[in-house]
């Protein structure tokens, strides 16, 4: 995994969970939109915090598509994950909420769960004989292999874009 | 009678979201590597690749239709069950469907990083 691979990651999960939190704040400030008034929408666009949700929600789509198009989605759904315990820190250090004992049992689930897809390849290949020889059924060698870096697989794997 | 509306607007929220990630997974596979084709032949040539790929239109669309159900499916269900069921079932929706139309190969250390960020998010939110 290149350092730029890892920014990417980086920015998929920073910016999600940035410009939800500023979406947030900005629409709590601009209060609820009935169906009635759908005017309401537009002046929300103009509050700051919700403009800069907006753009770093942006950021977000364009870093997601980018991870989508070197690594594949199982890769990047629970990579990006950590963007929700992001939010729970910010919320406990920031904003001064309170975080239960079981948010923080939600932390340490989706933390494990990083850990665990980390540690193997970012992108898999489908339907190829050589991967078979590599990865025997057993499944135990693959966590053994889990110290390698990923982009062995790949260009053992055969195919792959680089 | 609300506890079903509720439920079923979860599985449609799921259904469309895990319907968008997978086209959009698709499309940017078929577009390649965005940093090498930018190099190669600069950010028009991504831009005019992505735009013209049918199934990133398709995701979009099914990701629109995804976020229009949550908030009917919100204006049915206590947000507290409704945005941590969605959110965990998408994981979940994503690693089968992954592994049967994008053929990935979901081994067990992905099934067990989605089942953990699913049972992670849903207490987070919970």
């Amino acid at each position: 995994m290149t350092f730029r691979k890892n920014l990417v990651l980086a920015g998929v999960t920073v910016f999600a969970a940035a410009g939800d939190s500023m979406l947030s704040h900005g629409m709590k400030q601009t209060g609820s939109i009935s169906f009635d008034h759908l005017q309401g929408l537009i002046l929300a666009v103009l509050n700051p915090w919700v403009a800069v949700g907006i753009v770093l929600l942006l950021a977000f789509f364009a870093s997601y598509m980018n991870a989508l198009s070197w690594a594949d989605l199982t890769y990047v759904l629970p990579a990006t994950s950590l963007g929700y315990v992001l939010l729970a820190l910010v919320a406990k250090f920031a904003l001064h909420e309170q975080v239960s004992p079981l948010r923080w049992m939600g932390i340490a689930l989706i933390s494990g769960g990083v850990s665990f897809v980390a540690g193997g390849p970012a992108l898999t290949h489908h339907h190829n004989e050589a991967k078979a020889s590599l990865f025997p059924k057993s499944g135990k060698n693959e966590l053994l292999n889990a110290d390698a870096p990923p982009e062995r697989h790949i260009s053992a794997a055969g195919g792959a874009k680089r | 009678m609300k506890h079903l509306y509720t439920w079923s607007g979860i599985v449609v929220v799921v259904f469309f979201s895990v319907v968008g990630d997978i086209l959009m997974a698709r499309a940017m596979k078929q577009v390649g590597d965005v940093h090498d084709l930018w190099k190669r032949s600069g950010p028009w040539t991504v831009i005019g690749r992505i735009l013209s790929n049918s199934n990133f239109f398709f995701a979009v669309t099914a990701m629109a239709v995804a976020f229009f159900s949550l908030l009917f499916a919100l204006s049915w269900g206590d947000v507290s069950l409704v945005a941590p069921a969605a959110a965990s079932l998408t994981f979940i929706g994503n690693a089968f469907a992954a592994k049967i139309f994008l053929h990935e190969k979901v081994d067990r250390r992905r099934w067990i990083a989605a089942m953990l960020v699913a049972g992670g998010v849903a207490l987070l939110a919970g």
